[in-house]
């Protein structure tokens, strides 16, 4: 519990809910108090009622009773309504604060985390820091009230009995939380074996092709029973210390009820209690108890709650420093900016349009020795690249696998962060410019083809919302897409989540297209067309070619004919520019773009 | 994942009930703890019995506490220590209780999931294709451990809470039938208090899940695509749509919460009735009994009160049990509808492994479909000569991976045969056919574990050497040596941080490894640049040399070398011949060439 300090701090979202966090566990308490005074009233049903055979005295205070069950029904019902309150909307305001921030995350810090993880901590995390809180609300408080209650009361009938209490709180706070103090790491254990159980069924089943084919079942079998065993053999462990916790409570609380016994026979003797009274004794320490080991199994989620909560503080706390504006989107949630993203598309298109052919720097794009290693990377995986791209120009990139293609690209819409040199657009360095007016003038096309649920039309408008059906048609044409939205069924055609119901070519196009829509200043297709066959490639390169609004366009490919038209040819190898020019220049002065292009074209040249 | 499991929490709610066979199937794994079982029932009867004859004695010591000079001590210290006993004895039985039953539970829990492993490697890729990974996942995890969860929980309280209640009745009616009578009329409204409840939040239970699966499948796509989204400068907008729907889900969980939280207050409710009607018909009882031959003393009073609270708790208890243990019950029968899926038709006892493979292949009138109405390979004759090339040319998704999964034996023929050396591969051990050949898949997968391991996967004899010669004959060796830990270093599952390329040329240096007899090759460079390509081309061909080599070819060079090009199209083999052939053929091939190729 040493990382608290984090979930304090997730703590301060609750401050919309103050009054529910304060009324929620009062209500609780005033139903408590009413539970306490229940021994008093039996205690009194005893020495008065039964004692003098005063019937009326009896049926009054039982009708007291029922009147204190029904008050604390009440304030308990006002407790859960708080709490409920409460929780839900720390909740969902802590979902929305960690949404947020997550859409602000540089790609470093995406691919660190990984995305499974954080949609858990989306998901499940939230709902058990919910289900925490919520009971933490309710009964935190609730029950630690009641055990000393009970001992209070005690003390107002006789000090000596009550000394008992004095004595049994701590002995069973000491044996119930020393219990749970062992066992919560050990069920961290039993959970991170469990995992290891599920890794091998997972794995067993993503794999089963190669696994089978090479024979492999008997040897699965061998390794998941070792894991399985180990699991079992962990959880039986903590269940042997588990299944102590009733026994000796038990012991310990029946040893002090006879204690107390005695020394009630004896004040009882000596004319200082009366018979009411060693009941209701009994019947606190009965009271007790119940709700210490309520309290345990309350502390057991609480804790499972707050390594939850700690895990979603920890990622709150990664700095999203992409988008100067992502402290202001969550300091101002939900109150739209000036930089509203409707508003930001429409200026960038407006700029685009006025200056098609702007001339007014002479580099649209430099490089001026830039460098990138990864964190955790050994190496650089890009180094001392120099390049100066003129507005207007298409530029090649070519190299091997791992050669810094990708990494090129992604440092212009500063996807990355250069950690060598700096790379310039339009004169400016990238890191001084405003992250979201800087990707409006660009427009991407991954290596992989991401497309999310709705309509073509929604998808096409991510490029520009104000899109119009001729203008959407129309970079569909260019990205050689239309007769897939005509497969679909038209701009209103489904796509389903991801865009599983569309091929690989089939997104590719319709990613070209969306990124066409936007008309950007900027166009960078990262190996995008990797699933187009040879003739749509050509068509969609010359259609890009003829393209009105001139963008400057960067074609990352492993195909020398994707790109030997290129303007500039740029040539990475490990991670360094080994060549730079047109494509005849480079076919005479650089060996590797004169390897690469050999092995094609002797394929397609052949071919043709 | 998450959204499958919402959706069967969803179900599971309306669909509680497992058939009995479920039952009969969950005991008979426990049978082999019968002993334990008998043993925990008969502890678990001691226990409670002890527990609940605690209070009288104790009512009896109060009993002999009546005013100054009326204490009876000569009485009450043997009664004390008595108790004393008795609660050392009870705490003792519990303790051993709660061990039995833990074993049982965990043990029986092993038992399953080891079954339902075993039975995933015996199951046809027929059936495992066509599941989600996560569905079956979760059946042998996430089911099986609420099914543990379940029959923990059946075995402590269901068998003390039945006890309580039965003794508590039983003691109760010894103490005063007619005080009893009151506990035993108005406890069944606790009862019907949690039933209504229960139904009454159902809905609100239904909408948190749907609202919670809408927003969960959200934030699975938008994560997901969370690069384009920044990409797109759109970051705002999707947590605009976000907050929609985090706040139509905070109205739905406020209203499931608080609903379902009114359970306990409200039964609690009923209980301080009936502990109310208990001290009021005990205390006017007590006044009525004075003096008479058989009184209605305090301490008896007290131990009834005692055992209000005890006997009115079970019943929650209980009902809690029920529900966890139709859902513990609903989980097993998940986990037992795997398990009695066929599995793979058993090897022939007279199984013959085919000796000296050299590559000969034969496929002969060979049907195959994945459903009975969609028929894909109908009528397909091939006879492969050793070391021969066949290339598998066509679209995209025509089904030339089929024929691998065929010639592997992933799948059955439906009709026909295929033969290799002349044996039909029906007619051989599953392991003995696979071990002749050797496979790369478009999909590469690597196992979580280090580098060399995966490398060492079909062939864990070869040595170290070994293993970085066939790295080196696939071009792998120089970035694995840049590995921080270079052979030794431990990559997650699939392959985890290596990039697309790297793991392909993992999985080649795997087969280089393996020395088998013929080669499955799917495009195995598709996303290796061509630089690399080339080199490992070169591999391949020494691989190649001698070896009968089934290619699903994109790539010219390939399918142009091959002798055999099987050209496929929506499933069916239609034409099939050398590239010269198929090209004077004018036909589907051709087309496709020209298409294809021609810049």
């Amino acid at each position: 519990m040493h990382a608290e300090g984090h979930v304090k701090k997730l703590l301060i979202y609750l401050r919309d809910y103050r009054k529910e966090s304060f009324l929620g566990p009062l209500f609780k308490l005033l139903e408590a108090s009413f539970e306490l005074i229940v021994p008093l009233v039996v205690a009194a049903i005893i020495d008065k009622g039964i004692a003098f055979s005063d019937r009326g005295y009896i049926v009054r205070m039982s009708l007291v009773l029922v009147l204190l069950g029904l008050v604390g029904l009440a304030c308990s019902v006002t407790a859960q309504y708080f709490a409920a309150r409460a929780s839900t909307g720390f909740v969902s305001r802590v979902r929305h604060e960690l949404f947020s921030h997550i859409q602000f995350f540089r790609y470093e810090t995406l691919d660190e985390i990984g995305i499974s993880t954080l949609i858990t901590r989306m998901t499940s995390d939230m709902n058990q820091v919910q289900t925490g809180l919520n009971l933490a609300l309710r009964l935190l408080l609730r029950s630690p009230f009641v055990v000393f209650g009970a001992m209070i009361m005690a003390f107002t009938i006789d000090t000596r009995a009550a000394l008992h209490f004095a004595a049994v709180i701590p002995l069973l706070s000491a044996v119930v939380f020393g219990i749970m103090l062992v066992n919560i790491p050990l069920y961290k254990k039993v959970q991170g074996l469990l995992d290891r159980v599920l890794g091998s069924t997972r794995e067993n089943l993503t794999g089963v092709r190669v696994l089978r084919a090479f024979g492999r079942e008997p040897d699965e079998i061998a390794s998941f029973m070792e894991r399985n065993n180990a699991l079992t053999d962990m959880q039986k462990h903590v269940g042997r210390i588990s299944a102590l916790m009733n026994p000796v409570t038990y012991v310990i609380i029946n040893l002090a009820i006879l204690m107390l016994i005695r020394t009630g026979a004896l004040r009882v003797e000596a004319g200082i209690l009366t018979q009411g009274a060693v009941v209701a004794l009994y019947n606190y320490m009965s009271q007790i108890l119940v709700e210490l080991i309520k309290l345990a199994n309350l502390i057991i989620n609480i804790t499972k709650s707050i390594s939850c909560g700690n895990r979603i503080q920890s990622v709150l706390e990664i700095p999203a420093p992409d988008g100067a504006e992502s402290g202001a989107a969550n300091a101002d949630a939900g109150v739209p900016s000036p930089h509203d993203a409707d508003t930001a598309v429409q200026d960038g298109t407006a700029k685009a349009a006025d200056s098609p052919d702007g001339m007014e720097a002479p580099c649209l794009v430099s490089f001026e020795h830039a460098g990138i290693r990864y964190p955790g990377a050994g190496e650089e995986s890009l180094s001392d690249v120099t390049l100066h791209i003129r507005r207007g120009e298409t530029v090649g990139v070519i190299g091997g696998t791992g050669s810094g293609k990708s990494t090129l690209v992604n440092l212009i819409p500063r996807f990355y962060d250069v950690t060598e040199g700096r790379v310039l657009v339009e004169g400016k360095d990238v890191r001084s410019m405003d992250v979201s007016e800087l990707r409006k003038k660009i427009g991407i096309v991954p290596q992989k083809a991401q497309l999310f649920s709705g309509t073509i039309r929604d998808n096409l408008r991510w490029g520009r919302e104000d899109a119009s059906d001729e203008e959407i048609l129309e970079a569909a044409e260019c990205a050689q897409a239309l007769d897939v939205i005509k497969a679909k069924g038209g701009l209103d055609g489904r796509i389903e989540q991801a865009g599983r119901n569309l091929s690989g070519g089939q997104k590719q196009r319709l990613t070209i297209a969306r990124a066409l829509v936007r008309r950007p200043e900027i166009l960078i297709l990262d190996d995008s067309s990797s699933a187009l066959d040879f003739a749509t490639d050509a068509a969609l390169r010359s259609a890009l070619r003829s393209l009105p609004f001139r963008p400057t366009v960067f074609i990352v490919s492993q195909r020398t004919s994707s790109i030997r038209h290129a303007d500039q040819i740029i040539v990475l190898d490990d991670g360094r520019c080994v060549g730079c020019g047109t494509h005849d220049e480079l076919l005479a002065g650089c060996g590797v773009y004169r390897e690469i292009f050999d092995s094609q074209f002797r394929k397609e040249d052949r071919g043709a | 994942m998450k959204k499958t499991a919402e959706k069967r929490t969803a179900e599971m709610k309306k669909t509680v009930k497992a058939d009995p066979g479920t039952l009969r199937r969950v005991l008979a794994y426990i049978r082999p703890y019968r002993f334990f079982v008998i043993a925990s029932i008969v502890l678990s009867g001691i226990s409670v019995a002890l527990t609940l004859y605690v209070p009288i004695l104790l009512g009896r010591a109060i009993d002999h506490i009546v005013m100054p000079g009326k204490v009876d001590f000569d009485v009450i210290f043997p009664l004390l220590l008595r108790i004393g006993i008795i609660v050392a004895a009870t705490a003792l039985v519990q303790w051993v209780a709660g061990i039995i039953n833990n074993r049982i539970t965990f043990e029986v829990v092993r038992d399953v999931r080891n079954e339902a492993f075993r039975h995933l490697q015996k199951l046809p890729l027929r059936f495992l294709d066509m599941r989600p990974v996560g569905d079956i996942t979760s059946a042998v995890i996430a089911d099986v451990d609420q099914f543990a969860d379940g029959l923990l929980m059946g075995f402590t309280q269901l068998f003390t809470g039945a006890a309580t209640i039965a003794g508590t009745l039983i003691f109760m009616l010894r103490i005063r039938p007619a005080a009893a009578a009151v506990v035993v009329v108005l406890t069944p409204l606790s009862f019907v208090v949690a039933r209504y409840i229960a139904t009454h939040t159902y809905r609100y239970f239904r909408e948190q899940s749907a609202a919670r699966a809408a927003q969960t499948a959200y934030i699975d796509e938008m994560l997901g695509g969370l690069k384009a989204v920044k990409a797109f400068g759109r970051e705002k907008r999707s947590i605009g749509e976000f907050d929609a729907m985090n706040e139509e889900l905070r109205k739905c969980s406020l209203s499931a919460i608080f609903f379902s939280s009114l359970t306990n207050p409200c039964t609690r409710f009923v209980n301080n009735v009936v502990y109310a009607s208990v001290a009021l018909a005990g205390a006017l009882l007590c006044i009525a009994t004075a003096g008479s031959a058989a009184p209605f003393t305090v301490g008896s009073l007290s131990a009834l009160l005692s055992y209000a609270n005890q006997y009115t708790k079970p019943f929650n208890e209980i009902s809690g049990v029920v529900t966890e243990l139709q859902n513990a019950l609903a989980c097993a029968s998940r986990v037992f509808s795997l398990l009695d899926e066929p599995a793979e038709i058993p090897e022939d006892t007279d199984a013959e492994d085919p000796r000296a493979v050299r590559g000969a292949v034969t496929l002969k009138d060979v049907y195959f479909s994945y459903v009975p109405e969609r028929p894909l390979i109908e009528d397909l004759d091939l006879s492969v000569r050793p070391g021969q090339r066949i290339a598998i040319v066509g679209p995209t998704g025509c089904g030339k991976t089929t024929l691998i999964n065929l010639l592997m034996r992933f799948y059955d023929v439906d009709r026909g045969s295929i033969c290799v050396e002349g044996i039909d591969i029906r007619h051989m051990r599953r392991h003995a056919l696979r071990d002749c050949y050797g496979m790369v898949l478009q999909d590469t997968w690597l196992a979580s574990g280090t580098i060399l391991e995966n490398l060492k996967m079909g062939n864990p004899d070869a040595t170290y050497e070994e293993a970085v010669a066939a790295a080196k004959q696939a071009h792998a060796h120089s970035f694995i040596r840049r590995l921080p830990q270079g052979y030794d270093t431990v990559i997650g599952e699939d392959g985890g941080s290596l990039s697309q390329g790297q793991k392909q040329l993992l999985c080649i240096a795997r087969i280089m490894l393996c020395h088998p007899p013929m080669l499955i090759l799917d495009e195995a460079t598709s996303s290796i640049d061509t630089r690399t390509e080339i080199r490992i081309q070169q591999a391949f061909d020494t691989l190649m040399e001698g070896r009968t080599t089934f290619i699903v070819a994109h790539r010219l060079s390939t399918i142009r070398e091959a002798d055999v090009i099987l050209v496929m199209r929506d499933g069916h083999v239609i034409e099939q011949g050398d590239h010269e052939t198929l090209l004077a053929k004018g036909g589907f091939y051709a087309s496709l060439y020209n298409s294809q190729f021609a810049v």
